[in-house]
């Protein structure tokens, strides 16, 4: 596998950013490096275009409201086409927090409303009453692992998503609040297309996870080479356990 | 509301001060909450008895170093302080303490969140802004909800006189419409880091938004900075350190220019970060009439407060006591650590208790890669252990070199018995700290701060 390489395009790295957005993307790193896989990050900020065949995984993380609307104006006006683009040709795309709030046709916060990339058939309104945040467990059922597993993380957010008819969650939530506080669904995944609340970070928590996406991103028929994730399974049993799972 | 109420109030808030004290720790805030159930206007009420008036310090980072070090330079210059000194900080703990002290001069470090509602009770003669970090985010909110609010107390003619540290961009730009305001900040760019660190939130300008262009930087986004499109600049400070060398855990020297002269002073905390409490408190005693001379030599005379950089004896080894509670925070003691000499002997203890943040992602945001090849052995505690150590797995520290023990007293001990001999570096978050503490008070190893 030596010559193969991850190529992961983080999108707004200095604005989408808050809740650590950094360690998911070092998890991917390590875990690639640790198997001999290449691994290499190419940043685009404001204004900069994205080529829709060079990456394998796009990241998208969360950012203050203020950096949310400067990144949600570009993500429209600049980048919306390639990322289409780049789903369609099955690219993996991961956002977190209010990256996944811009992944869908609008979040609208009293008088304003920003827009979103339409990658996927989901609404979000910043709703009146308290913001939902805690330790959070959801069970994920994902193609190829043989039967339903555990995520765990911390959400924390205004804004209550709702999910279109056709439109499947990420998952079922366990403990905590997920995307609305009352439907039971957390996240969104169409193909390799998936958002989510849950950071954390979300993959120190759940390596298993950051795995899963690599083996998605590279399109490998084969499970990765196991790796000694003694620690791993510790913090991620540290977080179902936080969540009361 | 007649002084009756207050005393009534008083007497019940004194016994529940008693009773809490009796139960165990802390004990500093639960009477000022009583108090301020019975009497809502107390801190008002109970400040304004202060004959020499008070003063308020905030800031994410460093608030009660801060006052800390203000409280040595103000009682050398014979002033009698009512201080919340054990760092019980919301109202409650200002309530608290100014129920029981005695003195003239009010000395406060008040919560960033409780900013407002003390600086409006108490209507202080200056308040010191120190600066403005993201922290724990499921308690805190963002960032720029602090920066607005903060914004309201600066406007709202209130705080007195503003002692602002000019490298934070949020907060020297609350000085805009203040002539008086006073600024504080560093004057040397031999301390400057190599480029920003990840931990940097105020990176865009304030008045119209755009990326701020930087000439140095020193911790997070503390630095020189300038805004491009409407020319917004870090302001010339009026309280400045130049000439600084920094001498790692054992402190640092530097002028102290203030705008009555100049000084140098032998300054013993550790960090870069200190010395911007060191300023801060130079700045805020300046602003108070306190002359160079007995400024200068507070600092020198300047102790650690409990738990921040506080050196313990325990079982052969000395402990430094380092709180770690948010990404720049954290920084300002990575750094410090990774210019020590020789390999690093560590007690990592990551709590994610209510006054943590339950939300323990910030050790992700924090530098801990900076640590990377200098670790001897590090012994990773607290309620969410295994997260800590694999913080410092990804960081690049070699697993066989981090043990797991989420049990305090026995972590302490296999960590101290690695470092017999030499020095253990603990770094723990705030419960953890008071926790370690408690610990270390019934081993006879440490003073207890709340008797």
């Amino acid at each position: 596998m030596a010559d193969r390489t991850l190529r992961v395009c983080a999108l707004y790295p200095d604005l989408m950013n808050i809740y650590a957005d950094r360690g998911n993307l070092l998890l991917l790193e390590r875990r690639c490096a640790w198997r001999g896989i290449g691994f290499a990050v190419t940043a685009a900020g404001i204004g900069d275009a994205v080529d829709p065949d060079a990456h394998d995984l796009y990241y998208l993380g969360g950012g203050q409201d203020r950096d949310q609307m400067l990144c949600a104006q570009d993500l429209v006006e600049v980048k919306r086409d390639a990322l289409h683009a780049a789903a369609a040709r099955d690219a993996v795309l991961l956002a977190v927090c209010g990256g996944y709030q811009l992944l869908g046709h609008s979040y609208a916060l009293g008088d304003e409303e920003i827009p979103g990339v339409g990658l996927v058939d989901l609404r979000t309104v910043r709703a009146d009453g308290p913001r939902l945040i805690g330790n959070v467990a959801i069970e994920v059922d994902l193609p190829g692992l043989g039967g339903p597993r555990v995520l765990a993380g911390f959400e924390n957010h205004g804004g209550r998503t709702r999910l279109g008819p056709g439109e499947r969650p990420l998952g079922r939530v366990l403990r905590g609040h997920g995307n609305d506080g009352h439907s039971g669904h957390e996240g969104v995944r169409r193909g390799n297309v998936i958002g989510t609340y849950l950071h954390g970070p979300l993959l120190p928590k759940n390596a298993w996870f950051a795995d899963w996406l690599i083996g998605r991103a590279l399109g490998l028929a084969e499970p990765l080479d196991p790796l000694d994730d003694a620690l791993e399974e510790a913090a991620h049993a540290g977080a179902r356990r936080a969540a009361g799972v | 509301m007649s002084p009756l109420r207050t005393t009534i109030a008083g007497g019940a808030a004194r016994a529940a001060g008693g009773l809490s004290r009796l139960a165990g720790r802390g004990g500093t805030s639960l009477p000022g909450k009583v108090l301020l159930r019975g009497d809502p206007r107390a801190i008002e009420r109970l400040g304004a008895r202060l004959a020499h008036g008070s003063a308020v310090i905030s800031a994410t980072n460093g608030k009660t170093t801060t006052a800390a070090l203000a409280a040595g330079i103000l009682e050398r210059h014979g002033e009698r302080l009512v201080h919340n000194r054990a760092g019980a900080n919301m109202a409650g703990g200002v309530a608290a303490a100014l129920l029981h002290g005695d003195g003239e001069l009010g000395l406060f470090e008040v919560d960033e969140f409780w900013l407002d509602q003390v600086v409006g009770a108490l209507r202080p003669r200056a308040t010191l802004l120190g600066n403005l970090f993201r922290d724990q985010l499921d308690r805190y909110g963002e960032l720029e909800t602090i920066a607005d609010r903060w914004a309201a107390v600066a406007a709202g003619g209130a705080a007195g006189r503003l002692v602002l540290n000019a490298d934070d961009p949020s907060v020297a730009d609350l000085g805009r419409d203040h002539a008086d305001a006073l600024l504080y900040g560093i004057e040397d760019d031999s301390v400057a880091l190599a480029e920003m660190q990840h931990a940097s939130d105020a990176t865009h300008c304030r008045r119209c938004g755009a990326p701020y262009d930087y000439e140095v930087h020193h911790l997070g986004h503390l630095g020189r900075y300038r805004c491009p499109r409407c020319g917004a600049r870090r302001p010339d400070p009026h309280v400045r350190a130049s000439a600084i060398e920094l001498h790692g855990f054992d402190g640092s020297r530097f002028t102290l220019g203030l705008p009555d002269g100049e000084a140098e002073v032998a300054f013993p905390l550790p960090g870069l970060y200190n010395l911007y409490n060191a300023l801060g408190a130079a700045a805020l005693a300046h602003a108070l009439g306190v002359p160079l001379a007995t400024i200068a030599a507070g600092l020198e005379e300047g102790q650690a407060a409990f738990g921040r950089g506080e050196r313990v004896a325990v079982a052969g080894a000395e402990a430094l006591i380092l709180l770690v509670k948010n990404p720049a925070g954290a920084n300002g003691v990575l750094q410090t650590l990774a210019r020590e000499a020789g390999p690093l002997r560590l007690l990592a203890v990551l709590n994610d208790q209510i006054a943590d943040g339950r939300d323990v992602s910030w050790i992700w945001d924090a530098d801990f890669d900076l640590l990377a090849g200098r670790v001897a052995q590090v012994t990773c505690s607290g309620t969410r252990a295994p997260e800590m150590a694999l913080r410092l797995k990804y960081a690049g520290v070699p697993v066989e070199r981090i043990a797991v023990e989420p049990d305090l007293a026995r972590a302490l001990d296999a960590a101290a018995a690695g470092a017999a001999g030499g020095r253990l570096y603990a770094l723990p978050t705030y419960t953890a700290m008071l926790a370690l503490r408690e610990l270390l008070v019934a081993r006879g190893a440490a003073e207890d701060s709340f008797a």
